[in-house]
């Protein structure tokens, strides 16, 4: 893994934390099953908080930010997004979901609109947008993933770092004011993540509020501003990404690093 | 390569190479030819063989289709023809078209009255215009509304009926939308739903009926004079028409008598004279065909008119004493002795008696007696009742003339069952599909169940049900179109076969559409309509067109409960006289006509398909 995500000077002018909690997650557990997944999460985001969580697989990371948009329930506890409790109440589901954004390791783009249908499709039917403002924002947002020229392709014509930008930008065009990234550059060629990354840290830099799952420890470095790791459906330790690379505290940790960052 | 650099291993090329045409032995009709039929020994080997095999068929095949019998009159007359040509009179010497040119209009449209073949002809060309724009999306959206109110009209069309039937239920349809969304407005969607479903099961179950027997009053009285009249004159002019038709028959059947006369006495079957005798009485025996033909829907005709001449006639008289006979029933069922006071119908009627001679209960001779005469009373009342409700009905129809369902036959009939089916089937099937992925246990369980049940037993099973069983189940006096039975049936036998079809195409949806829609913030039935079904439907395109052309294959099964479908017709038509031993070339034809309907199918869905390709997934 590449120890930076890019070359260039981050600006952190905007990216500001804020006192205002976006997200809470009080003693949260889930099962599948039998099998116990999460384990007692506390965890509570703050606005413009962007935070990389890490972790081997089946360690529960993505099942905790699929929780978060109720991908999959949760059985004990509490999670609470912008002041919402995240109940089977499926009117709260529908709003938070419109208010959070996600985007999936193999995109889940829709393969039988076009791009641009792909990202006007939620805004014309959830938000209830007149067409032409949808799709004026639609390429609006197109152009900042840097494909407006793509906008009228089919997703199959597109190489998988463009087909994640079109997911990015399908997400934003919802202007949602929290962003999860379920592991985006994983089923990505190298010189596909750069591309994908380069539109991550952008969103980054504008102030948007980030939860990404990802084995980019330069990303994480670089751009978050703190990094939880998780092991066995816990959270094992968390801090800020300097102290978490340089001077991790536990061995799971430590054992986590050396294998991740040791070739 | 060059060889100046052959062993070295840097190499830089100066010049770029320009483009060739390919080797003239690989492009045009001669490369086509060996790379699709000669490519090697093997495949020059098979070429040939198959050549020559489908040379042969067709060598032995082509002289039975070209046989210049399309004229003849009869089996006899083809072998007439076939024998003097040289060819062997049997089977084998040649198609007997006349069958066809004689039958045909019956394979297609069965006993429709032939003065109305318009109406379905009309019915079909204006369902093409229908699902012109379903097939086609190129085609103006304006026609959708169209589409939109031909399920309304083609019924109409081909069974007749007042014009304001067809009204109403558009009216009805609108209404309840108009229902649906001024509650969903004011309270929730779901609310509106309710109340869209509960008016529309008023205005069907009610309202019709109420409205459109009032206006059959109003219309019926202001018209029922010159209707009177009209009948008159057209009951006089038919009379005549029967009189000269019966004297042509006479004189006709004379002439056939004479012909047959002229000749002594037959000798044996093979006597020369005597059979060309019968040949030269052929042309009048046709004649006399038609005559009869034409009589009998004459005296058809004059018998409906005379009914109705009757019906108007006895109108007054039935008005009159409607609420005499009212009084009496109501009179009489007041004075019932308690023992029998509960008892509503014969049906009941029937179960007490039952249960008296098992001796459960004890009820006076007298009481039963008298509870017999309040129920013919009550049912003398209905009936009148009825029959003024009909005279109205008959007098008042400004539309068109009713065709009765037994008048159905042929193509008219497959295509009527088989359009409707298919088009209901694939909606059900659908949310048969979606049922049977529910998380709701019960709405799973029933869908299962319904697929399971359905797919289970045999479709000639469920054809018999419709034709007879349904009648049990259904309170006694509705009277439930046949046609319209079987087209309920076929459409749930198709819809079980469409839910799994569809299903195999909800499988193959990767989870993450389903998460991607979630993502977003679409709610269940936004995610089906826009995510899920659009790719769950055009995956599952073959099998659902497959299912389509086995319905409309299947629809030939209904002649076993005695509908005359083309295979029902054919029987018919085989045991007429003239075309009794016809085989091929009636099959061939039905064959032929399932054929162009079940391609052109096919072929739609191979477009279909093409069309709908947008990459790789």
């Amino acid at each position: 893994m590449s120890d930076v995500a890019t070359a260039r000077e981050i600006d952190r002018s905007k990216m500001q934390v804020s006192d205002e909690v976006a997200i809470e997650i009080n003693n949260m557990n889930k099962w599948y099953g039998t099998f116990h997944v999460l384990r007692d999460i506390d965890l509570t985001v703050h606005r413009g908080e962007r935070i990389v969580i890490a972790g081997p697989s089946g360690s529960g990371k993505s099942t905790l930010i699929r929780c978060i948009n109720r991908l999959e329930e949760h059985q004990e506890g509490q999670i609470i997004v912008d002041g919402t409790e995240l109940t089977s109440d499926l009117k709260n589901i529908d709003k938070i979901r419109s208010e959070v954004g996600m985007c999936f390791q193999h995109f889940n783009l829709f393969p039988h609109l076009t791009i641009l249908e792909n990202c006007t499709l939620a805004p014309i039917w959830v938000r209830k947008v007149p067409k032409k403002e949808a799709e004026a924002t639609a390429m609006e947002y197109l152009e900042k993933v840097k494909i407006p020229e793509q906008a009228n392709k089919y997703p199959g014509q597109l190489s998988g770092g463009q087909q994640q930008r079109v997911a990015i930008a399908r997400s934003l065009c919802m202007k949602p004011r929290i962003m999860l990234f379920d592991e985006p550059t994983s089923a990505l060629d190298p010189e596909m993540i750069k591309e994908v990354l380069d539109t991550m840290i952008e969103l980054a830099e504008e102030g948007m509020t980030m939860i990404c799952v990802t084995h980019e420890m330069g990303f994480a470095r670089q751009v978050a501003n703190r990094v939880i790791f998780m092991d066995a459906g816990q959270i094992v330790e968390q801090n800020e990404p300097e102290e978490f690379f340089n001077n991790p505290k536990s061995d799971r940790t430590k054992l986590f690093l050396s294998q991740i960052l040791g070739h | 390569m060059s060889n100046l650099h052959a062993d070295t291993v840097a190499y830089v090329r100066d010049t770029m190479l320009e483009q060739r045409e390919p080797p003239l032995s690989t492009v045009g009709i001669l490369g086509w030819g060996k790379k699709n039929l000669f490519t090697g020994p093997f495949n020059t080997i098979v070429t040939i063989l198959c050549t020559v095999f489908v040379a042969y068929v067709l060598w032995m095949l082509l002289p039975w289709f070209i046989s210049p019998t399309w004229q003849a009159a009869s089996l006899y007359e083809c072998q007439g023809i076939l024998r003097e040509l040289g060819r062997d009179g049997g089977h084998f010497g040649g198609a007997c078209w006349g069958v066809i040119r004689d039958r045909w209009v019956q394979l297609l449209a069965g006993f429709y009255p032939s003065d109305l073949y318009w109406r379905p002809l009309l019915a079909l060309a204006l369902l093409g215009v229908a699902i012109a724009p379903v097939l086609f999306t190129r085609l103006p959206r304006k026609l959708v509304w169209f589409t939109a109110v031909y399920p309304v009209v083609f019924p109409w069309l081909l069974w007749g009926g007042a014009v304001w039937v067809p009204l109403l239920v558009i009216a009805g349809v609108m209404l309840s939308v108009f229902v649906y969304k001024l509650v969903g407005r004011f309270s929730s969607p779901l609310f509106g739903i309710i109340a869209g479903v509960l008016f529309a099961v008023f205005w069907f179950t009610w309202a019709t009926g109420a409205i459109s027997t009032t206006i059959d009053r109003v219309v019926g009285s202001a018209r029922i004079e010159s209707v009177l009249a009209e009948t008159d004159a057209q009951i006089a002019e038919l009379t005549a028409e029967s009189v000269a038709l019966e004297a042509e028959i006479d004189a006709t059947e004379a002439r056939i008598l004479e012909i047959i006369s002229s000749v002594s006495e037959p000798e044996g079957a093979g006597d020369g004279a005597y059979l060309d005798a019968i040949q030269r009485a052929a042309p009048d025996r046709a004649i006399l065909a038609d005559l009869r033909d034409e009589l009998f829907v004459v005296g058809g005709e004059l018998g409906r008119l005379r009914a109705l001449k009757r019906q108007i006639d006895d109108l007054p008289a039935q008005i009159s004493m409607l609420p005499d006979l009212e009084e009496e029933a109501i009179e009489l069922r007041q004075a019932l002795p308690d023992s029998v006071k509960d008892v509503h119908s014969e049906v009941a009627m029937d179960t007490l008696q039952a249960q008296i001679l098992q001796g459960d209960i004890d009820v006076p001779t007298e009481d039963l007696n008298a509870l017999k005469k309040t129920l013919a009373a009550e049912k003398n009342v209905a009936d009148t009742e009825r029959a003024i409700r009909s005279t109205y009905n008959d007098v008042a129809r400004i539309g068109l003339e009713p065709v009765s369902s037994r008048r159905f036959g042929g193509m008219l009939v497959s295509i009527t069952i088989g359009v409707v089916a298919i088009a209901c089937s694939l909606p059900l099937g659908i949310v048969l599909a979606l049922g049977r992925q529910s998380d709701l246990l019960i709405v799973k369980s029933l869908c299962v169940g319904f697929i399971e049940l359905m797919r289970g037993v045999p479709l000639i099973t469920l054809l018999f049900v419709a034709s007879t069983l349904l009648n049990v189940f259904l309170p006694p006096g509705t009277n439930f179109d046949i046609i319209l039975r079987v087209i309920i049936m076929a459409t749930l036998f198709a819809s079980a076969y469409m839910a799994e079809v569809i299903r195999g195409g909800l499988a193959a949806l990767s989870k993450g559409q389903y998460e991607g829609a979630d993502s977003l913030g679409l709610n269940y039935w936004q995610a089906q309509r826009l995510i899920i079904m659009p790719q769950a439907l055009k995956i599952s395109i073959p099998g659902i067109v497959s299912t389509f052309i086995g319905l409309f294959k299947d629809t030939t099964l209904v002649s076993v409960i005695g509908i005359l479908d083309p295979l029902g017709l054919s029987t018919s038509i085989r045991s007429d006289q003239a075309w009794n031993g016809v085989v091929w070339e009636l099959y061939g034809f039905i064959a032929l006509l399932f054929f162009i309907c079940c391609f052109s199918m096919s072929r739609y869905s191979m477009y279909l398909e093409r069309k709908l390709q947008t990459g790789h997934r």
